[in-house]
């Protein structure tokens, strides 16, 4: 029998807030000097304190819920978990459960090479997230910098067929926070978490088998390999007739296999109520407006406007637009640039994202009207293909003008036919056996001669003219 | 001239003309403290170094003549679920024994600006739970009126204190009718204020949405002096309202002619002492007498007050006291601990009383999954009826007014081991917790040499009407002008 699985993920995103979900303290945990520096009575939990909600991480969460096509509640309320464990100092966790802020949205993946597949995004809802636990041999230690820092949890329906699918949805999921503004991507970081619930079936069948839970995943790659093995395992199971529990599952990374964390028995029952402390949030229609008109046009929009506008491959398109800052630099770059859009695009998917990536840099290390003026020069053959790189490459490590650079190093190309005519019959007097071989029909000989060219002009010979003159050289001196 | 009688206006005119200093009113209010709480045990701490340090304080401050409020220099206390930095807070329980918290309620902060004097702490049923301040981890209080009685609980210290004139007022908290019942109990005049018009913020939650921070004074004027001073909106309480505060003293003299007053005919019940009924009726009478028209009217879902309260109370409370789990403050028993459960069973079974335990246990029960709809949700939705039926009611009064108590205060050990008899004796002022109403209990007369508590209960953030009723009563009685001998 062929299987196929179910999938449903929860992402669970830290939004940039300068202060914490219910208290003033800052959120940013990841540079704190040192553990529980960023702590006050309510996120230590101390007896008395009260959470207020952070009017911020409201409508960053409302903006992220419009993001997603979801309707945004009216009227959302807050509501404790109850679960006892160190890293949650109060003893219950303030979230929201019957009411949650956005609802019933979805979002557009692939499927696969060829398919499109709308995944329906359940509900998003604002909670806090825990302390972090450092676990030394017989003790753990605790530190509440992270504590109360907001959270948006965002919960899709089962809808996914293929790893592929989920790990586009993830990825998409993550280009849009980062282009809201809400969240850095960064998952190294852990700001950015998923959980995965799988379960498979028999393909053509409509059931919703058991499914598992896979928490904590923080990177796309264990995101990929525990859905793999998850859904290899459970295939196992069904083929040698066993049945599948449900249970909540850990990824052990370094052994690659999912561990059983908890049964269904042993499932908490979290007594949720609503919070007390906490009126509901009661959003007006203008003020969801107010969001909606904040909504900045997402990758997809993007993506599809660069194919129209500048006649740009899906494929291109999509790579300038995975990142917002890149989009912008595009754009920019384009706006200097007397080149072709497609051009000005084939040089930031090329040399300039190598450099990026090789550096570790961000788009605007070079000014994009300096990038411009690269691709605008060697177009307009003032320097050639490789003196244009190696411009760039000097932008990156030093900076400078363009234009400068290329004086100063001696790049400019050399478009003088009588000066390219002399190297050129030179090489050809130095080496007659070659020329010989030439004409007795080792055609592939032409690109050396033109190279013994480049060499002698160090690069610089327009290097369409040098072939036409070599060519033209080598035929006068045929018998 | 007896200084630890003076009511808190009294106090302040003697101070704002130097005829007595902060600090001689504050000595010889420690110096009663000193000699007559050991028969009464209303205080768990007594800070007297901090009170003569705020007494020289508050004396410079009038000698400027700057900065000057009505509770400058006067000497009070405060309920122990209440934070104080530096300032050891018990809630009356062996789990807070040794707690110091960081940081100072928003209601001691206002009361410090104001220049108030902190005396101490004071004694209650542990968490605030129980009726009788019998379930103090630490000792009873005991009644100043007869010792072998209760002062009424939770906030039992709080009244025995002001009663046995050890502060001229004090702080309590009221959650099901823990400043009021004491307060009738012991004779002294208290207040639960409307919900969210004084901030919780740093007081030590029993039930989140029930929980009030009121004055109790030895009449209505010093009570309503104390709730300007600790009223408004805090930003650190989103459950406190915007509204500003009233002068309420200020206004206090107007006439209570044509006073609508409605008698919940649910509240009469039969079982009710006939001291406490007999001191009504003839307190009813006084105030016909003043011009007010007394009307009976109909809170139709009384009954449920006691179920609907003590259902919510537990659950809201069961959650709220999660966080007393041994691992950043208070007892810690970590003793052969495995894990971190082990901590919290040994911790928690060691440091919280029974009764604690028991309102844990049944708030957790009301929660689970497969109950919830049948208690919590099912309470939650009587809670409404409730609230619907003081709306109701003030649609054709003012306010109303009923007994604070069926009985006077009870006898020592009378009810500790029955609980159910215990919830009971909350029936006259947990209904108005869950509507959220503000109540104000006045001595209105003795059953049996023990106080009786006249309940006036008025409209949300109608503290005002209740003040100027109270008032005009006792302009007109002496009831709260009188002493326990000790
Ligand atoms: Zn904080």
């Amino acid at each position: 029998m062929k299987y196929e699985p179910v999938i449903g993920l929860e992402i669970h995103a830290e939004l940039l807030t300068n202060s914490k979900m219910f208290c003033g303290c800052s959120a940013d945990h990841a540079s704190a000097s040192e553990p529980n520096v960023n702590i006050c009575p309510t996120c230590a939990g101390l007896p008395g304190a009260l959470p207020v909600a952070n009017k911020k991480a409201v409508e960053l969460a409302a903006l992220v819920g419009l993001a997603l096509n979801c309707s945004i509640n009216k009227r959302s309320a807050f509501a404790r978990k109850n679960y006892y464990y160190p890293d949650l100092p109060k003893g219950y966790q303030i979230s929201q459960f019957d009411f949650p802020i956005a609802e019933k949205g979805w979002l557009e993946v692939n499927a696969d090479e060829k398919n499109q597949l709308k995944v329906r995004v359940r509900r998003a809802h604002i909670e806090e997230d825990t302390a972090k636990l450092t676990h030394e041999k017989n003790y753990a230690l605790v530190d509440f910098n992270r504590s109360g820092v907001p959270l948006l949890e965002i919960v899709s329906e089962p809808d996914m067929r293929t790893v592929e699918a989920a790990l586009d949805y993830a990825t998409k999921i993550r280009a849009i926070l980062r282009y809201l503004g809400v969240n850095s991507g960064d998952m190294e970081k852990g700001v950015l978490r998923f959980e995965a619930n799988i379960s498979v079936r028999p393909v053509d069948s409509d059931e919703l088998r058991k499914r598992t839970e896979i928490k904590n995943l923080n990177s796309f790659r264990a995101l990929v390999r525990a859905s793999q093995y998850e859904i290899e395992r459970q295939i196992k199971i069904y083929e040698s007739g066993g049945t599948v529990e449900q249970e909540t599952l850990g990824w052990d990374d370094a052994r690659g296999v999912t561990i059983s964390q908890r049964s269904k028995e042993d499932a908490h029952d979290y007594r949720y109520f609503p919070e007390p402390d906490l009126p509901p949030l009661n959003l007006s229609d203008e003020w969801i407006q107010s969001i909606r008109e904040q909504l900045p046009e997402l990758p997809e929009a993007k993506t599809a406007r660069f194919m129209a506008d500048f006649a740009l491959t899906p494929s291109e398109a999509r790579l300038l637009t995975s990142e917002l800052s890149l989009a912008n630099y595009f754009e920019e770059a384009v706006r200097h640039a007397k080149s072709s859009p497609k051009t000005v695009s084939a040089w930031i998917a090329g040399e300039f994202m190598r450099n990026l990536n090789e550096r570790n840099a961000q788009p605007v290390a070079v000014p994009a009207e300096s990038l411009a003026q690269i691709v605008d020069m060697v177009a307009d053959k003032v320097i050639g293909a490789s003196a244009g790189k190696t411009v760039l490459t000097e932008l990156f490590e030093r900076g400078g003008d363009p234009a400068q650079i290329v004086k100063e190093k001696g790049l400019a190309q050399i478009s003088d036919e009588g000066f390219i005519q002399e190297i050129v019959a030179k090489i050809l007097d130095d080496n007659p056996s070659e020329i010989e071989k030439y004409h007795a029909g080792k055609e592939t000989l032409l690109q050396w001669f033109v190279g013994q060219a480049a060499r002698a002009t160090k690069g610089k010979a327009d290097p369409v003219l040098t072939k036409e003159l070599t060519l033209k050289g080598l035929e006068e001196r045929r018998k | 001239m007896e200084l630890t009688n003076l009511t808190v206006r009294e106090a302040h005119e003697l101070l704002k003309i130097k005829k007595i200093s902060s600090v001689e009113l504050t000595q010889a209010t420690l110096n009663r403290i000193r000699d007559t709480d050991s028969k009464i045990k209303s205080y768990i701490t007594v800070t007297d170094e901090l009170a003569l340090q705020q007494a020289r304080r508050a004396d410079e401050r009038l000698a400027k003549g700057e900065n000057i409020t009505p509770l400058t220099g006067v000497p009070y206390s405060l309920k122990d679920s209440l934070s104080t930095r530096s300032v050891r807070t018990t809630c009356a329980s062996k789990i807070l024994e040794d707690y110091v918290p960081q940081y100072n309620a928003t209601v001691v902060d206002k009361l410090n600006d104001a220049g108030a004097v902190l005396l101490g702490k004071t004694n209650m049923d542990e968490f605030g739970m129980g009726s009788s301040c019998e379930n103090s981890a630490f000792f009873n209080t005991h009644n100043p009126w007869n010792l072998n009685h209760v002062a009424g609980g939770s906030s039992g210290g709080a009244a025995a204190a002001v009663a046995a004139g050890m502060g001229a007022f004090s702080i309590g908290e009221d959650t099901g009718g823990s400043v009021r019942m004491p307060a009738a109990f012991c004779g002294v005049t208290g207040l639960k204020p409307t919900y969210g018009r004084v901030s919780r913020y740093g007081v030590i939650s029993l039930a989140s949405s029930f929980d009030c921070v009121g004055p109790l004074a030895r009449n209505a004027y010093d009570c309503a002096l104390v709730l300007e001073a600790i009223a408004g909106h805090d930003s650190h309480d989103s459950t406190t309202y915007q509204e500003k505060v009233p002068q309420y003293a200020a206004n206090l003299n107007k006439s209570i002619e044509k006073m609508r007053i409605g008698i919940p005919k649910e509240y009469f019940v039969a079982g009710m002492d006939a001291g406490v009924e007999s001191a009504l009726q003839e307190a009813i009478r006084q105030l016909e007498k003043l011009g007010a028209e007394i009307r009976e009217v109909s809170l139709p879902h009384t009954q449920y007050g006691l179920p609907v309260y003590y259902l919510l109370q537990v659950a809201e409370a069961s959650s709220n006291l999660a966080r007393f789990d041994g691992m950043r403050f208070g007892m810690s028993v970590s003793k052969n601990a495995q894990d971190s459960l082990d901590i919290y069973l040994q911790t928690r079974r060691d440091g919280f009383g029974d009764e604690v335990k028991r309102r844990i246990m049944l708030g957790a029960y009301a929660l689970s999954a497969g109950y919830y709809d049948a208690y919590y949700l099912k309470a939650q939705k009587t809670r409404t009826l409730l609230r619907r039926d003081f709306e109701t009611a003030f649609a054709s009064c003012d306010i109303l007014l009923a007994p604070t108590s069926p009985m006077p205060a009870f006898k020592l050990g009378e009810k500790i081991n029955d609980p159910l008899a215990m919830y009971l004796s909350d029936v006259c002022t947990v209904s108005t917790n869950p509507a959220g109403v503000p109540a104000l209990t006045v001595p209105c007369g003795f059953s049996n040499n023990l106080p009786v508590g006249m309940q006036l209960i008025g409209k949300h953030l109608d503290e005002q009407t209740l003040f100027q009723v109270a008032h005009a009563y006792q302009q007109e009685t002496d009831w709260h002008e009188r002493l326990p001998s000790l």
